[in-house]
Protein backbone atom coordinates (compact mmCIF):
# COMPACT_ATOMS: atom_id res chain seq x y z
CA UNK A 1 0.00 0.00 0.00
CA UNK A 2 1.43 3.33 -0.98
CA UNK A 3 -0.65 5.27 1.50
CA UNK A 4 -0.28 4.17 5.10
CA UNK A 5 -1.82 5.48 8.27
CA UNK A 6 -3.66 8.28 6.53
CA UNK A 7 -5.39 10.18 9.29
CA UNK A 8 -9.07 10.84 8.60
CA UNK A 9 -10.12 14.42 9.27
CA UNK A 10 -13.17 15.08 11.35
CA UNK A 11 -15.89 17.05 9.70
CA UNK A 12 -18.48 19.36 11.25
CA UNK A 13 -20.80 20.52 8.55
CA UNK A 14 -24.51 20.74 7.93
CA UNK A 15 -25.86 17.24 8.74
CA UNK A 16 -28.33 17.38 5.82
CA UNK A 17 -25.50 18.10 3.37
CA UNK A 18 -23.37 15.37 4.90
CA UNK A 19 -26.21 12.86 4.62
CA UNK A 20 -26.81 13.76 0.97
CA UNK A 21 -23.09 13.43 0.27
CA UNK A 22 -22.93 10.03 1.96
CA UNK A 23 -25.99 8.91 -0.02
CA UNK A 24 -24.20 9.76 -3.26
CA UNK A 25 -21.20 7.68 -2.19
CA UNK A 26 -23.39 4.80 -1.07
CA UNK A 27 -25.12 4.85 -4.45
CA UNK A 28 -21.73 4.35 -6.10
CA UNK A 29 -21.58 7.82 -7.63
CA UNK A 30 -18.22 9.49 -8.13
CA UNK A 31 -17.45 12.79 -6.48
CA UNK A 32 -15.91 15.29 -8.90
CA UNK A 33 -13.71 18.29 -7.99
CA UNK A 34 -16.43 20.94 -8.39
CA UNK A 35 -19.02 19.01 -6.34
CA UNK A 36 -19.70 19.97 -2.75
CA UNK A 37 -17.67 17.80 -0.37
CA UNK A 38 -17.06 17.81 3.39
CA UNK A 39 -13.86 19.56 4.40
CA UNK A 40 -12.70 16.35 6.11
CA UNK A 41 -13.13 14.37 2.90
CA UNK A 42 -11.10 16.94 0.96
CA UNK A 43 -8.29 17.08 3.52
CA UNK A 44 -8.10 13.32 3.96
CA UNK A 45 -7.90 12.83 0.20
CA UNK A 46 -5.17 15.44 -0.20
CA UNK A 47 -3.20 13.60 2.46
CA UNK A 48 -3.77 10.18 0.91
CA UNK A 49 -3.26 11.08 -2.76
CA UNK A 50 -0.30 13.29 -1.83
CA UNK A 51 1.32 10.48 0.13
CA UNK A 52 0.66 8.13 -2.75
CA UNK A 53 2.26 10.59 -5.22
CA UNK A 54 5.29 11.14 -2.99
CA UNK A 55 5.71 7.36 -2.75
CA UNK A 56 5.86 7.04 -6.53
CA UNK A 57 8.56 9.70 -6.73
CA UNK A 58 10.64 8.57 -3.73
CA UNK A 59 10.18 4.99 -4.98
CA UNK A 60 12.36 5.85 -7.96
CA UNK A 61 15.39 6.21 -5.69
CA UNK A 62 16.00 2.59 -4.58
CA UNK A 63 15.54 1.34 -8.16
CA UNK A 64 17.40 4.21 -9.82
CA UNK A 65 20.31 3.11 -7.64
CA UNK A 66 20.82 0.12 -9.99
CA UNK A 67 20.25 1.63 -13.45
CA UNK A 68 23.95 2.16 -14.15
CA UNK A 69 24.80 -1.31 -12.83
CA UNK A 70 22.17 -3.42 -14.58
CA UNK A 71 23.85 -6.61 -15.83
CA UNK A 72 22.67 -6.37 -19.46
CA UNK A 73 21.54 -3.64 -21.83
CA UNK A 74 18.09 -5.24 -21.97
CA UNK A 75 17.70 -5.21 -18.17
CA UNK A 76 18.91 -1.62 -18.13
CA UNK A 77 16.29 -0.56 -20.71
CA UNK A 78 13.58 -2.38 -18.73
CA UNK A 79 14.60 -0.77 -15.44
CA UNK A 80 14.77 2.68 -17.05
CA UNK A 81 11.27 2.19 -18.49
CA UNK A 82 10.00 1.07 -15.10
CA UNK A 83 11.50 4.02 -13.23
CA UNK A 84 10.12 6.34 -15.93
CA UNK A 85 6.64 4.86 -15.31
CA UNK A 86 6.96 5.65 -11.60
CA UNK A 87 7.63 9.30 -12.45
CA UNK A 88 4.53 9.22 -14.65
CA UNK A 89 2.45 7.70 -11.84
CA UNK A 90 3.63 10.47 -9.53
CA UNK A 91 2.49 13.06 -12.07
CA UNK A 92 -0.99 11.51 -12.51
CA UNK A 93 -1.42 11.53 -8.74
CA UNK A 94 -0.10 15.04 -8.10
CA UNK A 95 -2.57 16.28 -10.74
CA UNK A 96 -5.41 14.40 -9.04
CA UNK A 97 -4.46 16.00 -5.70
CA UNK A 98 -4.26 19.44 -7.33
CA UNK A 99 -7.96 19.22 -8.31
CA UNK A 100 -8.66 19.44 -4.55
CA UNK A 101 -7.14 22.91 -4.28
CA UNK A 102 -3.55 22.35 -3.27
CA UNK A 103 -0.58 23.24 -5.49
CA UNK A 104 2.24 20.96 -6.59
CA UNK A 105 4.75 23.20 -4.80
CA UNK A 106 2.77 23.04 -1.55
CA UNK A 107 2.69 19.24 -1.75
CA UNK A 108 6.45 19.08 -2.29
CA UNK A 109 7.13 21.53 0.52
CA UNK A 110 4.97 19.48 2.89
CA UNK A 111 6.96 16.37 2.02
CA UNK A 112 10.27 18.14 2.59
CA UNK A 113 9.14 19.65 5.90
CA UNK A 114 8.09 16.19 7.11
CA UNK A 115 4.41 17.14 7.30
CA UNK A 116 3.56 14.59 4.61
CA UNK A 117 4.91 11.05 4.33
CA UNK A 118 5.72 8.48 1.70
CA UNK A 119 5.45 4.69 2.04
CA UNK A 120 7.70 3.11 4.67
CA UNK A 121 8.95 0.54 2.15
CA UNK A 122 11.22 3.01 0.35
CA UNK A 123 13.30 3.49 3.46
CA UNK A 124 14.93 0.12 2.88
CA UNK A 125 18.08 -0.17 0.74
CA UNK A 126 18.53 -2.12 -2.51
CA UNK A 127 21.79 -3.87 -1.75
CA UNK A 128 22.06 -6.32 -4.64
CA UNK A 129 20.72 -6.77 -8.16
CA UNK A 130 18.31 -9.42 -6.85
CA UNK A 131 16.66 -6.67 -4.78
CA UNK A 132 15.45 -5.08 -8.03
CA UNK A 133 13.61 -8.32 -8.72
CA UNK A 134 12.22 -8.43 -5.18
CA UNK A 135 11.00 -4.83 -5.43
CA UNK A 136 9.07 -5.53 -8.65
CA UNK A 137 7.70 -8.85 -7.45
CA UNK A 138 6.86 -8.01 -3.83
CA UNK A 139 6.66 -4.22 -3.49
CA UNK A 140 4.80 -3.65 -6.75
CA UNK A 141 2.79 -6.80 -6.03
CA UNK A 142 1.67 -5.33 -2.69
CA UNK A 143 0.99 -1.96 -4.33
CA UNK A 144 -1.22 -3.61 -6.97
CA UNK A 145 -3.16 -5.41 -4.22
CA UNK A 146 -4.00 -2.00 -2.81
CA UNK A 147 -4.46 -0.10 -6.03
CA UNK A 148 -6.82 -2.47 -7.83
CA UNK A 149 -9.72 -1.83 -5.40
CA UNK A 150 -8.90 1.91 -5.39
CA UNK A 151 -9.97 2.03 -9.03
CA UNK A 152 -13.47 2.09 -7.49
CA UNK A 153 -12.70 4.84 -4.98
CA UNK A 154 -15.31 7.58 -4.65
CA UNK A 155 -13.20 10.52 -5.88
CA UNK A 156 -13.33 10.62 -9.69
CA UNK A 157 -9.83 11.96 -10.49
CA UNK A 158 -8.20 9.53 -8.03
CA UNK A 159 -10.17 6.61 -9.41
CA UNK A 160 -9.22 7.46 -13.00
CA UNK A 161 -5.55 7.89 -12.07
CA UNK A 162 -5.68 4.44 -10.43
CA UNK A 163 -7.13 2.90 -13.59
CA UNK A 164 -4.23 4.24 -15.67
CA UNK A 165 -1.69 3.19 -13.07
CA UNK A 166 -3.04 -0.36 -12.67
CA UNK A 167 -2.82 -0.87 -16.42
CA UNK A 168 0.89 -0.11 -16.23
CA UNK A 169 1.70 -1.93 -12.99
CA UNK A 170 1.43 -5.43 -14.39
CA UNK A 171 4.62 -4.88 -16.38
CA UNK A 172 6.36 -3.79 -13.18
CA UNK A 173 5.51 -6.89 -11.22
CA UNK A 174 6.19 -9.28 -14.07
CA UNK A 175 9.60 -7.86 -14.91
CA UNK A 176 10.49 -8.21 -11.22
CA UNK A 177 9.36 -11.81 -11.05
CA UNK A 178 11.13 -12.60 -14.32
CA UNK A 179 14.33 -11.05 -12.97
CA UNK A 180 14.31 -12.90 -9.65
CA UNK A 181 13.35 -16.13 -11.42
CA UNK A 182 16.47 -15.85 -13.61
CA UNK A 183 18.52 -15.57 -10.44
CA UNK A 184 16.68 -18.33 -8.59
CA UNK A 185 17.32 -20.64 -11.54
CA UNK A 186 20.95 -19.51 -11.85
CA UNK A 187 24.13 -20.48 -9.99
CA UNK A 188 23.96 -21.31 -6.26
CA UNK A 189 25.41 -17.86 -5.57
CA UNK A 190 22.70 -16.20 -7.64
CA UNK A 191 20.00 -18.24 -5.95
CA UNK A 192 21.42 -17.23 -2.56
CA UNK A 193 21.17 -13.58 -3.60
CA UNK A 194 17.52 -14.10 -4.59
CA UNK A 195 16.80 -15.75 -1.21
CA UNK A 196 18.58 -12.94 0.63
CA UNK A 197 16.49 -10.35 -1.22
CA UNK A 198 13.28 -12.19 -0.28
CA UNK A 199 14.45 -12.44 3.33
CA UNK A 200 15.00 -8.70 3.57
CA UNK A 201 11.93 -7.54 1.62
CA UNK A 202 9.31 -9.94 2.98
CA UNK A 203 8.35 -8.23 6.23
CA UNK A 204 8.76 -4.66 4.96
CA UNK A 205 6.36 -5.65 2.13
CA UNK A 206 3.81 -6.93 4.67
CA UNK A 207 4.14 -3.58 6.49
CA UNK A 208 3.07 -1.75 3.34
CA UNK A 209 -0.56 -2.59 4.14
CA UNK A 210 -0.38 -0.68 7.41
CA UNK A 211 -0.98 -1.84 10.99
CA UNK A 212 -3.37 -4.62 11.92
CA UNK A 213 -7.07 -3.71 11.77
CA UNK A 214 -7.34 -3.90 15.54
CA UNK A 215 -4.75 -1.08 15.79
CA UNK A 216 -5.75 0.88 12.74
CA UNK A 217 -7.46 4.00 13.99
CA UNK A 218 -8.15 5.75 10.70
CA UNK A 219 -10.12 3.18 8.78
CA UNK A 220 -13.79 3.65 9.65
CA UNK A 221 -14.40 7.11 8.21
CA UNK A 222 -12.21 6.45 5.16
CA UNK A 223 -14.08 3.25 4.43
CA UNK A 224 -17.46 4.99 4.74
CA UNK A 225 -16.22 7.58 2.25
CA UNK A 226 -14.86 4.81 -0.04
CA UNK A 227 -11.40 6.35 0.08
CA UNK A 228 -10.31 3.02 1.48
CA UNK A 229 -12.02 -0.09 0.14
CA UNK A 230 -10.54 -3.06 2.04
CA UNK A 231 -9.07 -3.34 5.50
CA UNK A 232 -5.31 -3.63 5.98
CA UNK A 233 -5.55 -7.23 7.18
CA UNK A 234 -7.75 -8.34 4.28
CA UNK A 235 -5.26 -7.04 1.74
CA UNK A 236 -2.27 -8.43 3.63
CA UNK A 237 -3.89 -11.88 3.71
CA UNK A 238 -4.60 -11.74 -0.03
CA UNK A 239 -1.02 -10.73 -0.70
CA UNK A 240 0.40 -13.61 1.33
CA UNK A 241 -1.93 -16.14 -0.30
CA UNK A 242 -0.94 -14.95 -3.74
CA UNK A 243 2.80 -14.72 -3.07
CA UNK A 244 3.53 -18.00 -1.29
CA UNK A 245 2.97 -20.22 -4.38
CA UNK A 246 5.06 -17.80 -6.43
CA UNK A 247 7.97 -18.21 -3.99
CA UNK A 248 7.50 -21.99 -3.99
CA UNK A 249 7.72 -22.07 -7.77
CA UNK A 250 11.07 -20.29 -7.53
CA UNK A 251 12.32 -22.75 -4.92
CA UNK A 252 12.71 -19.88 -2.46
CA UNK A 253 11.64 -19.98 1.19
CA UNK A 254 9.43 -17.33 2.79
CA UNK A 255 11.34 -16.30 5.94
CA UNK A 256 8.55 -17.24 8.34
CA UNK A 257 8.69 -20.49 10.30
CA UNK A 258 5.04 -20.09 11.30
CA UNK A 259 3.79 -19.89 7.73
CA UNK A 260 1.20 -22.63 7.34
CA UNK A 261 -1.83 -23.33 5.16
CA UNK A 262 -5.03 -23.05 7.15
CA UNK A 263 -7.71 -25.17 5.54
CA UNK A 264 -10.54 -23.64 7.59
CA UNK A 265 -9.97 -20.07 6.49
CA UNK A 266 -8.71 -21.08 3.05
CA UNK A 267 -5.57 -19.00 3.47
CA UNK A 268 -2.15 -19.04 5.08
CA UNK A 269 -1.43 -18.34 8.72
CA UNK A 270 1.66 -16.15 8.92
CA UNK A 271 3.72 -14.09 11.35
CA UNK A 272 3.05 -10.39 11.68
CA UNK A 273 5.91 -8.06 10.90
CA UNK A 274 7.69 -6.29 13.74
CA UNK A 275 5.38 -3.30 14.24
CA UNK A 276 7.91 -1.49 16.41
CA UNK A 277 10.22 -1.46 13.41
CA UNK A 278 7.36 -0.09 11.28
CA UNK A 279 6.67 2.79 13.67
CA UNK A 280 10.40 3.54 13.96
CA UNK A 281 10.68 3.72 10.16
CA UNK A 282 7.65 6.05 10.01
CA UNK A 283 9.29 8.24 12.65
CA UNK A 284 12.30 8.62 10.38
CA UNK A 285 14.58 5.99 11.88
CA UNK A 286 14.64 3.47 9.02
CA UNK A 287 17.89 2.54 7.26
CA UNK A 288 17.42 5.05 4.40
CA UNK A 289 15.05 7.78 5.64
CA UNK A 290 17.81 10.37 5.87
CA UNK A 291 19.19 9.47 2.41
CA UNK A 292 15.78 9.64 0.75
CA UNK A 293 14.89 13.01 2.26
CA UNK A 294 18.34 14.33 1.49
CA UNK A 295 17.96 13.30 -2.17
CA UNK A 296 14.52 14.94 -2.45
CA UNK A 297 15.66 18.11 -0.68
CA UNK A 298 18.75 18.37 -2.87
CA UNK A 299 16.73 17.88 -6.05
CA UNK A 300 14.31 20.59 -4.95
CA UNK A 301 17.05 23.03 -3.93
CA UNK A 302 19.33 22.39 -6.91
CA UNK A 303 16.40 22.62 -9.31
CA UNK A 304 15.24 26.01 -8.03
CA UNK A 305 17.13 28.03 -10.66
CA UNK A 306 15.65 25.82 -13.39
CA UNK A 307 12.11 26.33 -12.10
CA UNK A 308 12.73 30.10 -11.87
CA UNK A 309 14.08 30.08 -15.43
CA UNK A 310 11.05 28.20 -16.73
CA UNK A 311 8.68 30.67 -15.10
CA UNK A 312 10.66 33.65 -16.43
CA UNK A 313 10.49 32.15 -19.93
CA UNK A 314 6.73 31.57 -19.62
CA UNK A 315 6.18 35.17 -18.50
CA UNK A 316 8.28 36.48 -21.38
CA UNK A 317 6.35 34.41 -23.93
CA UNK A 318 3.02 35.59 -22.52
CA UNK A 319 3.99 39.24 -22.62
CA UNK A 320 5.24 38.86 -26.21
CA UNK A 321 1.97 37.25 -27.23
CA UNK A 322 -0.03 40.00 -25.54
CA UNK A 323 2.11 42.66 -27.26
CA UNK A 324 1.55 41.00 -30.63
CA UNK A 325 -2.23 40.91 -30.26
CA UNK B 1 -16.50 41.24 -38.70
CA UNK B 2 -17.28 37.54 -38.63
CA UNK B 3 -20.94 36.74 -39.10
CA UNK B 4 -20.76 33.48 -37.12
CA UNK B 5 -20.60 32.57 -33.47
CA UNK B 6 -17.31 30.97 -32.47
CA UNK B 7 -16.86 27.19 -32.50
CA UNK B 8 -16.73 25.15 -29.27
CA UNK B 9 -15.52 21.59 -28.70
CA UNK B 10 -17.86 19.50 -26.56
CA UNK B 11 -16.87 16.81 -24.07
CA UNK B 12 -19.43 14.60 -22.32
CA UNK B 13 -19.02 12.40 -19.27
CA UNK B 14 -21.16 9.40 -20.11
CA UNK B 15 -21.40 7.95 -16.62
CA UNK B 16 -20.24 8.76 -13.14
CA UNK B 17 -16.54 8.08 -12.79
CA UNK B 18 -15.64 8.02 -16.48
CA UNK B 19 -13.48 10.55 -18.31
CA UNK B 20 -15.16 13.26 -20.35
CA UNK B 21 -14.92 12.24 -24.01
CA UNK B 22 -14.91 14.43 -27.06
CA UNK B 23 -18.21 14.08 -28.87
CA UNK B 24 -18.14 16.91 -31.43
CA UNK B 25 -18.42 20.66 -31.76
CA UNK B 26 -21.00 23.41 -32.12
CA UNK B 27 -21.37 27.17 -32.47
CA UNK B 28 -22.33 29.38 -29.54
CA UNK B 29 -21.82 33.02 -28.55
CA UNK B 30 -20.37 32.21 -25.11
CA UNK B 31 -19.52 29.37 -22.73
CA UNK B 32 -22.85 29.33 -20.95
CA UNK B 33 -24.83 29.04 -24.16
CA UNK B 34 -22.36 26.50 -25.51
CA UNK B 35 -23.27 24.25 -22.55
CA UNK B 36 -26.99 24.72 -23.22
CA UNK B 37 -26.57 24.00 -26.89
CA UNK B 38 -24.43 20.97 -26.13
CA UNK B 39 -27.20 19.69 -23.89
CA UNK B 40 -29.66 20.01 -26.80
CA UNK B 41 -27.36 18.75 -29.56
CA UNK B 42 -25.47 15.94 -27.84
CA UNK B 43 -27.49 14.63 -24.89
CA UNK B 44 -31.05 14.28 -26.17
CA UNK B 45 -30.98 10.59 -25.22
CA UNK B 46 -29.59 10.98 -21.76
CA UNK B 47 -26.02 10.39 -22.93
CA UNK B 48 -24.29 12.18 -20.12
CA UNK B 49 -23.98 13.35 -16.54
CA UNK B 50 -21.65 16.27 -17.19
CA UNK B 51 -20.59 18.54 -20.08
CA UNK B 52 -17.35 20.43 -20.74
CA UNK B 53 -17.02 23.01 -23.50
CA UNK B 54 -13.74 24.52 -24.73
CA UNK B 55 -13.32 27.20 -27.43
CA UNK B 56 -12.03 25.33 -30.50
CA UNK B 57 -9.44 28.06 -31.01
CA UNK B 58 -7.92 27.05 -27.65
CA UNK B 59 -7.19 23.48 -28.75
CA UNK B 60 -3.58 22.86 -29.72
CA UNK B 61 -3.17 19.66 -31.71
CA UNK B 62 -0.10 17.74 -32.78
CA UNK B 63 0.55 17.89 -36.51
CA UNK B 64 -0.48 14.72 -38.39
CA UNK B 65 2.88 14.83 -40.22
CA UNK B 66 4.65 14.46 -36.86
CA UNK B 67 3.00 11.13 -36.10
CA UNK B 68 6.20 9.22 -36.83
CA UNK B 69 8.64 11.23 -34.68
CA UNK B 70 6.09 11.44 -31.84
CA UNK B 71 4.93 7.86 -31.58
CA UNK B 72 7.38 5.57 -33.32
CA UNK B 73 9.95 5.64 -30.50
CA UNK B 74 7.48 3.56 -28.42
CA UNK B 75 7.38 0.79 -31.04
CA UNK B 76 10.70 -0.82 -30.22
CA UNK B 77 10.09 -0.84 -26.46
CA UNK B 78 8.14 -4.08 -26.32
CA UNK B 79 9.44 -4.67 -22.81
CA UNK B 80 6.97 -2.05 -21.54
CA UNK B 81 4.17 -4.56 -22.13
CA UNK B 82 3.39 -7.22 -19.53
CA UNK B 83 3.20 -9.92 -22.22
CA UNK B 84 6.92 -9.50 -22.89
CA UNK B 85 7.59 -11.55 -19.74
CA UNK B 86 6.98 -15.24 -19.66
CA UNK B 87 5.16 -16.02 -16.39
CA UNK B 88 4.47 -19.74 -15.78
CA UNK B 89 0.80 -20.64 -15.35
CA UNK B 90 1.55 -22.32 -12.01
CA UNK B 91 2.29 -19.02 -10.25
CA UNK B 92 -1.13 -17.57 -11.03
CA UNK B 93 -2.23 -14.25 -12.44
CA UNK B 94 0.27 -11.42 -12.28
Amino acid sequence: MYAQMVKSEATDEDPAKLAAFQARIDAGERIEPKDWMPEGYRKTLIRQIGQHAHSEIVGQLPEGNWITRAPTLERKAILLAKVQDEAGHGLYLYCAAETLGISRDELTEQLLSGKMKYSSIFNYPTLSWADIGAVGWLVDGAAIMNQVPLQRTSFGPYSRAMIRICKEESFHQRQGYDLIRKMAEGTPEQKAMAQDALNRFWYPSLMMFGPSDKDSVHSTQSMAWKIKINTNDELRQKFVDQTVPQAEFLGLTIPDEHLKWNEDKGGYDFSEPDWNEFYEVLKGNGPCNADRMEARTRAWRDGEWVRDGLMAHARKQTSRRVAAE
Amino acid sequence: MSSEWPLWEVFIRGQHGLNHRHVGSLHAPDAELAIRHARDVYTRRNEGVSIWVVPSAQITASAPSEKGPLFEPANDKVYRHPTFYDIPDEVGHM
